[in-house]
């Protein structure tokens, strides 16, 4: 086990790397307003960060990660392009494992404001691709804004749409709505029964039937849905064909050309996901002629989906393959969107990754063994 | 070592526990005054009965300074982070019957299902600008059941107690809270999500996992195993 000042020094190795590598370093308070992050990522970072409080400023957060407060910087005072790094603790409460550390450092570097999109993935990952070289790790890939994409070229309503957007994060209920829009899951006994009774007597009976009007949800939220209910009952199921291109899309497991050639057979029926993949293949050739081996690198369309949900475009992680039990030594990913919500209307192209000192060193000692 | 026995200290969980025990001629009591927490057991050679609130039951268990201990599932499951892996649940002893629900206003027409949930609190976040709050003292159990609902655009607000007021009182948009007859939920203009209960409490013998174990304790867990019928 090595001690935190051996961790540190390989973190300010990394640290340093970052910095000659362009980008400037930045710290944020460890303490952090929890109502931003707790907005941005609901209930689960409750169960995962430590939430502390005092009398004037109310809950507060230790740093769970640098993501937020490095975004809220620079949209108040950055300049386009920027790249920062990063290097300090962050705290996850463990409740399972108590393996898993509740402290430990990060060095990370983001990139803001690049024109182009392509050129600052690839950028990111070839960085991290470098400074990892020596462990010998595996790299997996991924796209969330290919998926995206995929759902916003379904044939089906903005409404629906939006539900299965809103869920790519969450596989299991992405799943279950994509089989009740695709006709494949029955529609619950009760949806039927109030969707009869909404034919027969109207939504207004019905309301009028259901009780005192209490709380904030007002009779006008449940209208609203009501008739959303009945407006989606309306509708035909997408068609299995569709259901399948998706399913076939999602499955995918392959090398970054086979994954871009397979997909560009599926886009020939799913055409909206052509926009996305123009975007991979040029990250792919950025990616080449920054040296990367594009042939053997991995692409995994599923890829990013159970981690939280601010990443909607390239994703990427590092794996000790001979350490199945540890966590990935590195991760990133591409997250406009999460600019657009912290950044009070303005937003920019964003991306970026971190590292865990930690683990290089646990790997690079391994290795010397 | 003495085998050290949690129970509750007062009220009708306590005399029901009592009576429990006594049903498997195992007789405790308790002793001295009627204000002094102290107890004794008779039928089993060194046990020691520790008169406690049931709420701080599962952290005695939890810390193993009690071997086995009285009281809720629910309370077992909220407060031991990994519970299976500290405590082992024994034997569920039929009364102090609770279920831990999900319950949203009467005038949800539209909502019957954590399905309908997670798209009414997607419609109301836009709507409203904030997540639909949902209060509970029970965070962890709650949490958990609608992370693996796939429940989003949820939080939490924390209620100790009169939780079925919250939504009237515009705290919260719907509770999670333990009920037994759904009639303070009625009383209150709220209803259950048909797919909405988490979790089925009662009364439960818990062993501790964290306690030492010596020789005479052993023994003593073992008669008492035997008067219960447990496998031991």
């Amino acid at each position: 086990m090595a001690s935190k000042a051996e961790v540190l020094a390989q973190a300010e190795r990394l640290h340093a790397f970052f910095r000659d590598a362009g980008a400037a370093p930045v710290q944020t308070a460890i303490l952090q307003p929890a109502g931003t992050l707790l907005d941005l990522y609901g209930e689960d970072i409750r169960a995962r960060a430590y939430v502390t409080s005092d009398a004037l400023r109310g809950e507060q957060m230790l740093r769970p990660d640098f993501t937020v407060p490095v975004v809220q910087m620079h949209m108040e005072a950055g300049g386009d392009p920027a790249r920062y790094t990063y290097c300090g603790e962050v705290f996850r409460r463990q409740e399972r494992d108590p393996s898993r550390p509740n402290e430990y450092i990060q060095v990370g570097y983001e990139l803001f404001g690049s024109e182009n999109p392509a050129e600052a993935d690839a950028e990111v990952f070839a960085l991290f691709s470098e400074v990892l070289s020596p462990l010998g790790l595996r790299a997996a890939t991924g796209d969330i804004g290919l998926l995206l994409a995929a759902v916003g070229g379904l044939s089906m309503t903005p409404r629906r749409k939006a539900a299965l957007r809103r869920h790519v994060w969450r596989p299991r209920r992405f799943r279950a709505l994509l089989d009740r829009f695709g006709g494949r899951a029955p529609v619950p006994e009760p949806r039927r029964r109030l969707l009869a009774e909404m034919e027969a007597k109207g939504a207004e009976a019905i309301l009028d039937a259901a009780g005192p009007e209490i709380g904030l949800r007002s009779r006008a939220d449940v209208a609203a849905r009501l008739d959303a209910l009945a407006q989606d009952a309306a509708e035909p199921p997408i068609s299995p064909a569709e259901v399948e291109l998706l399913d076939d899309m999602l499955s995918i497991r392959e090398t970054c050309p086979n994954a871009l050639a397979h997909m560009r057979d599926i886009a020939v029926d799913l055409p909206a996901i052509a926009p996305a993949l123009d975007l991979m293949e040029a990250r792919l050739d950025a990616l080449a002629a920054l040296g990367i081996d594009v042939d053997l690198l991995e692409f995994e369309a599923s890829y990013g989906r159970t981690t939280m949900e601010y990443y909607d475009g390239f994703v990427f992680g590092f794996f000790a393959e001979t350490r199945p039990d540890l966590p990935p030594v590195a991760s990133g990913g591409r997250y406009d969107a999460l600019t657009r919500i912290l950044g009070q209307g303005r937003a920019v192209p964003a991306v970026g990754g971190v590292i865990r000192p930690e683990l290089v060193l646990a790997l690079t000692r391994e290795g010397g063994q | 070592m003495t085998l050290k026995l949690g129970v509750p200290s007062k009220g009708r969980l306590m005399e029901k526990t009592f009576d429990w025990f006594a049903g498997h001629g195992v007789n405790i009591r308790r002793t001295g005054s009627e204000r002094e927490y102290s107890g004794a057991v008779e039928g089993v050679e060194g046990m020691e009965l520790v008169l406690l609130s049931a709420g701080e039951i599962p952290r005695e268990l939890a810390a193993g300074r009690i071997h086995l201990g009285v009281t809720g599932s629910d309370l077992v499951q909220e407060r031991i982070a990994d519970w299976e892996s500290r405590v082992v649940a024994l034997e569920p002893m039929g009364f102090g019957f609770a279920d831990l629900v999900i319950a949203v206003p009467r005038c949800w027409a539209d909502v019957d299902t954590l399905d309908d949930l997670d798209a009414a609190a997607a419609a109301f976040r836009a709507a409203h600008g904030h997540r639909l709050r949902v209060a509970t003292k029970y965070h962890r159990l709650v949490r958990d059941f609608l992370r693996e609902a796939g429940v989003a655009d949820y939080q939490l607000v924390d209620s100790q107690g009169a939780t079925e007021g919250t939504v009237k009182n515009l705290t919260a948009e719907a509770i999670a809270d333990i009920t037994s007859t759904g009639e303070t939920l009625r009383a209150n203009h709220l209803k259950i999500l048909s797919d909405g209960l988490i979790h089925r409490s009662q009364a439960t013998l818990f062993k501790s996992r964290e306690a030492m174990w010596d020789d005479a304790a052993r023994d003593s867990f073992r008669a008492l195993a035997a008067r219960l019928g447990l496998d031991a």
